[in-house]
């Protein structure tokens, strides 16, 4: 469908129709003065021109009937053949014939079906000196149709000598000589008699008949072959060729009334914007030869190139800047002389925009076309009784749109038919009609068009789709056992999703609708899912009226303006101090607590870092985006307007910037970019594929399970996948080589006006790399310090819980994990921090050493925990607040600490340690006997009194409060 | 732009037009078919994670045009307030480029045969750009290669080494 045209046919559409438009004059003069042998050869030529392309291109229905008028055109030129008003009107028509097919191949891509077997007889009837009174006019004959056919007998015949070809036949020959002659050839002759005695399209009489010997339904294109052949059939047995052509029209089911307006076929057959329910009546027909404006059509239009009104569009978007310069200093002074024709210059340039924009836009009937021809293809061969039912056909929208819609609308029509409607017998178990009903329906609302795909079959069964998705492990069995209905429902989006029980030819390979979500959103559009079970399923799809303009919404952060495309954007939320709705923290993370929900965060200006100009803003907006079901907030200073922009494609040199899908310009003169919320999604995302839906279902990303940890994933200098925790990080940052700097033996960047340290995974200063390639810096803060780690890459944000690691390997790691069936290294952060802070100071080890370490002031605590939080948390968080930490993993350990004569001002314990340890713990405490004095601090929940939130604030205050209590109890 | 046949040119052998431009204390040349335009200052929108060659964005009559910093670009130090600024327009398939350069001067019509190789002595990352040589009068000439000068993805920016070193190498030129 639809797909792009050979450049070669393109030629040969432009240059035919250039030479069947100058023989328009031609072909008059011709009828007047048929004797004139240079109009005569000018028709020759061009005729013999055409069927030449035609043989090559394999167009062989143009060629069929260029050759037959060639013959007889030659007939004239050689004086072989009289020039009669029956011959010239045959030449005439034939000419017609070959301009409206010529349409529909430059519409439809290919030659349309049809039959021109009587056209071409009456051409060969003219060659032979046959001549017909009749011969233009079929409907004279007021025979009864089975007459003219010479009755049953004749049909017989011509059933007999067509199957005998068709057995020949590449396509319908292997079908034919599975079955049984006679009784196809009976069920052919049967189909034929009934029609033509009928005189009333039936094409369940033929197609079915033949359907019903062969035991398997025939597809269109079948049944036309079919015919093709029975029609030469009856030609041979001297049947007129009215004759037939009437019975191919009834057979075809293709009444010329409704085609024949339409020459071109552009439009779509409607009834007017009202229902049309899917009769084959809008099949490409075939066009017909008898139809005198069939060349009136293409005079009215000119083709003009996209590019000519892409350039159109850009000189009227900059007549637009330059009109609202003027209308700006008209502002200034309205008294001014040029007050009046300013006003007429603004009301023109509007106008002249609005046309340049609607001369893009084309009628979606454009992009349904050839679904009713679909359905009622897709009925036949399912089995199943389905009405299309279209509205608005008339909507109007970018032709660029249309065609990326096409193919999207039919696979969720192909889908509606396959799984959402079920069999005339369920239905009727169901009390339903037998005969479903699918519904297409397109309106403008608000900038954006909605296509909305309808059927009112079983819906989406939501305990199916949670199986299906856990057994092919999209989801666990907990998450699909948390979602809702409505939720479970969109999980048919995700990839490799596919509710076909088993894999029909229609539907059903596992590429569905992630493939049609993927579509749509490549052109800005969203999809939405409702279903009822039992009562059918709705699709709505939001597409933009155009890509080229678009409503975006003005965001400004740090001084800078950008765009962000209206269709994403869900609501605005100010989350300024009055409206005490504040931004909260969870995990480092920043979320917003909107209703009922947590919207996760992510700030322009971080994202972009961009650098804060002035004091900050206390004002705050963000702004909930939407990109397929996940929705997430951008933090921005402030929200302008929402414009129309023009949208012009980033330059080469900034498309590796996932952030911007576009430049646009706007009224002011100044250039700015817009935001791409899918590249944003996945900033604030962080990675995730599956997961958003989940993430979007659960609304509780703060949640975790207490014995996981966040972990960020990312490979510095070797392939092996490291890890630190999430929480250790303030944030992510991207440099580029250039910007890192050398002091004194250290690498350091600038960073918000400060200079702040850098090292590489090998705990030594960074070495430039090659190339402007930026780098992922992770930075850590801890009070106003900062320290960055420069990686390779980084790779995902995962739950895990850490309990799985190995012993520490050596300097800088804390142990390995074993994280989605890849061992991981973590990242003892301490090590780094140590070595990136303070890198002068002695290691620690030397330091152990000391006498009780009350040097100038530094308490010494005792950290008595098996889990790696002591480690990768605890101990920088406690050093950098300047105590000196000791972590033993466990109290068999602690006792060699104390054995080697280590006292501290504090023990800290986990009283989560289970019992065992617990004990075990009592029973060193009971033996180091000098340690009674230490005051013992609890961790976790549990012991009220000793009991520090896991908070670092909450941390460092009470390990303070109770120190100093110490003191002024010593 | 105006063309200036200033210098005296044998008709005898082929002659190439130069646009001579000033970047810091350096001039150069930009072949005159591949120049558009040459705009003085507009106002430039910045880039947000842009190349940091890339100055920003800028419009020129409706048609937005990528800037790109050319004393970044060839790693001299940052421009002064107080320096000029000018841009000079070339189109490379079809999208607009603005080479931001300290002043424009006239046209210079070249023999061709003159034109001489870059010397050695030249920073690798300056040989990257550089196509060949002038002697002027009063000083030299360097044609500036636009295709490579737009390549900003490609492997020919500046490390810090590659600074220090063409930062240095600019006296070189100086007559």
């Amino acid at each position: 469908m639809g797909r792009p045209l050979d450049d070669l046919v393109q030629d040969f559409i432009a240059e035919t129709r250039e030479g069947l438009e100058s023989l328009d004059s031609e072909l008059v003069k011709f009828e007047q003065n048929p004797n004139d042998p240079a109009t005569l050869s000018g028709i020759f030529r061009l005729i013999h021109t055409i069927k030449g392309t035609c043989g090559f291109l394999g167009l062989s229905r143009l060629q069929t009937v260029a050759h037959a008028a060639e013959n007889v055109l030659g007939g004239f030129r050689d004086g072989a053949t009289p020039v009669t008003p029956q011959a010239v009107s045959a030449v005439l028509d034939t000419v017609d014939l070959i301009r409206s097919l010529v349409d529909a191949l430059a519409l439809g891509g290919a030659e349309p079906e049809g039959d021109d077997r009587a056209l071409i007889g009456r051409l060969e009837e003219v060659m032979d000196g046959v001549l017909l009174p009749d011969a233009g006019d079929a409907r004279a004959d007021e025979r009864a149709l089975i007459e003219r056919l010479g009755g049953d007998a004749t049909l017989d015949a011509a059933a007999e000598m067509a199957l005998v070809e068709l057995r020949g036949d590449q396509d319908i020959g292997p079908l034919l000589r599975a079955v049984d002659g006679d009784r196809l050839q009976a069920a052919l002759r049967d189909g034929l008699c009934r029609i033509a005695r009928k005189q009333q399209p039936d094409n369940r009489a033929f197609a079915g008949a033949i359907g019903e010997v062969a035991q398997s339904p025939l597809a269109e294109s079948s049944v036309a072959a079919i015919f093709q052949a029975v029609g030469a059939a009856l030609v041979g047995l001297d049947v007129g060729p009215d004759a037939v052509d009437a019975l191919s029209a009834l057979v075809l089911a293709s009444p010329r009334s409704e085609t024949a307006g339409e020459p071109d076929g552009s439009q779509e057959p409607s009834t007017g914007g009202v229902d049309a329910p899917a009769t084959p009546a809008s099949l490409q027909a075939p066009p017909s030869p008898q139809s005198p404006e069939g060349g009136a059509g293409p005079a009215q239009t000119i083709r003009v190139s996209v590019d000519a009104l892409e350039q159109l569009m850009t000189v009227v978007s900059e007549l637009v800047l330059i009109r609202n310069q003027l209308i700006q200093t008209l502002r200034l002074d309205p008294e001014c002389a040029f007050a009046a024709p300013l006003h007429r210059l603004n009301q023109v340039t509007s106008e002249l925009q609005e046309r340049v924009m609607t001369a893009r836009m084309q009628p979606i009937s454009g992009a349904w076309a050839k679904l009713p021809r679909l359905v009622r293809d897709l009925a036949q061969e399912l089995g199943k009784s389905i009405d299309l039912v279209m509205h608005g056909q008339e909507t109007e929208l970018d032709r660029q749109v249309l065609e990326l819609i096409k193919d999207p609308l039919t696979h969720m029509i192909r889908n509606a038919a396959d799984h959402g409607l079920e069999t005339p017998a369920e239905r009727r178990a169901a009390g339903k009609s037998e005969t479903g009903r699918i519904t297409l329906q397109a309106r403008h609302e608000g900038g954006a068009i909605v296509i909305e795909v309808a059927d009112d079959g079983k819906g989406l069964p939501a305990d199916k789709i949670r199986a299906k998705a856990v057994a092919s492990g999209l989801v666990t069995p907990a998450q699909a056992e948390q979602m809702s209905d409505a939720d479970a429902r969109q999980l048919i989006f995700l990839p490799g999703f596919s509710t076909a029980a088993q894999v029909t030819a229609v539907s059903g390979r596992g590429v569905g609708m992630d493939v049609v979500r993927t579509n749509i959103e490549k052109i800005g559009g969203a999809i939405e899912l409702t279903s009822a079970e039992g009562m059918g399923t709705r699709f709505s799809i939001r597409i933009p009226l155009t890509l080229t303009i678009v409503s975006a919404l003005i965001v400004e952060a740090c001084g800078q303006r950008f765009a962000l495309p209206q269709a994403s954007v869900v609501e605005l939320v100010s989350a300024s101090g009055a409206s005490r709705r504040a931004i909260e923290y969870v995990d480092g993370a920043a979320v917003l607590r909107l209703r009922d929900r947590l919207l996760p965060l992510v700030s322009l200006q971080q994202l972009l870092g961009l650098e804060s100009v002035g004091e900050t803003s206390t004002e705050t907006c963000i702004v909930a985006a939407r990109v397929g079901a996940f929705t997430f907030g951008v933090i921005v200073d402030r929200v302008f307007d929402t414009e129309e922009i023009v949208v012009k494609p980033v330059a080469t040199v900034l498309r590796h910037i996932k952030l911007y899908s576009g430049v646009t310009i706007l009224g002011d003169g100044s250039v700015i970019l817009i935001l791409d919320p899918k590249g944003m999604s996945a900033e604030a995302g962080a990675g995730q594929n599956g997961r958003s839906v989940q993430d979007d279902v659960g609304g509780s990303a703060g949640a975790h399970a207490a014995d996981r940890t966040a972990l960020l994933l990312f490979r510095a200098a070797n392939e092996a996948l490291k890890a630190v925790p999430l929480a250790t990080v303030s944030r992510i940052e991207e440099v580029a080589a250039q910007q890192i700097e050398r002091v004194d033996g250290r690498t350091v960047i600038q960073y918000r006006g400060r200079l702040m340290p850098i090292i590489g995974v090998d705990a030594r200063p960074t070495a430039a790399w090659e190339g402007d390639a930026s780098r992922p810096l992770l930075v850590f803060t801890h009070g106003d310090q900062t320290a960055g780690l420069l990686v390779d890459e980084i790779v995902d944000i995962v739950e895990s819980a850490l309990d799985s690691r190995l012993a520490s390997q050596g300097a800088g790691a804390a142990g390995s994990l074993i994280i989605d069936g890849r061992a991981t290294e973590l990242l003892d952060f301490a090590y780094y921090w140590r070595r990136a802070v303070n890198e002068d100071e002695p290691p620690r080890s030397e330091r152990t050493s000391d006498q009780v370490g009350d040097r100038s002031g530094v308490k010494r605590l005792l950290v008595v925990d098996s889990s790696p939080f002591a480690q990768v948390l605890l101990r920088p968080l406690l050093s950098s607040a300047g105590y000196d930490v000791t972590v033993a993993e466990d109290p068999s350990s602690a006792l060699a600490l104390y054995e080697a004569g280590e006292r501290f001002q504090l023990i800290m314990t986990d009283t989560r340690l289970d019992s065992a340890q617990a004990m075990a713990f009592a029973k060193v405490f009971a033996q180091a006997s000098e340690w009674h004095q230490t005051p013992l601090l609890g961790l976790a929940l549990g012991e009220p009194g000793v009991d520090a939130k896991l908070d670092a604030t909450n941390l460092l205050d009470e390990l303070a409060a109770t120190l100093s209590g110490l003191k002024g109890a010593a | 732009m105006n063309a200036h046949g200033d210098s005296a040119v044998s008709a005898a052998s082929a002659v190439e037009g130069l646009v001579s431009i000033r970047i810091g204390r350096q001039v150069f040349g930009v072949p005159v078919l591949q120049v558009q335009d040459v705009i003085a200052q507009t106002d430039i929108n910045l880039v947000p994670l842009g190349p940091p060659e890339v100055a920003g964005l800028l419009n020129l009559r409706g048609r937005i045009v990528t800037a790109v910093d050319m004393r970044r670009r060839l790693g001299m130090e940052p421009r002064r307030p107080e320096d000029g600024l000018m841009s000079v327009i070339v189109d490379r398939n079809g999208e607009l480029y603005a080479l931001l350069v300290d002043d424009v001067g006239d046209v210079l019509w070249l023999p061709q045969d003159a034109q001489e190789p870059v010397p050695v002595t030249l920073s690798a990352h300056w040989r990257a750009l550089c196509r060949g040589l002038f002697r002027l009068d009063e000083e030299l000439l360097l044609v500036l290669r636009v295709e490579d000068i737009l390549a900003l993805g490609r492997a020919t920016t500046i490390d810090g080494a590659g600074l220090a070193e063409s930062t240095n190498s600019d006296p070189v030129f100086q007559s």
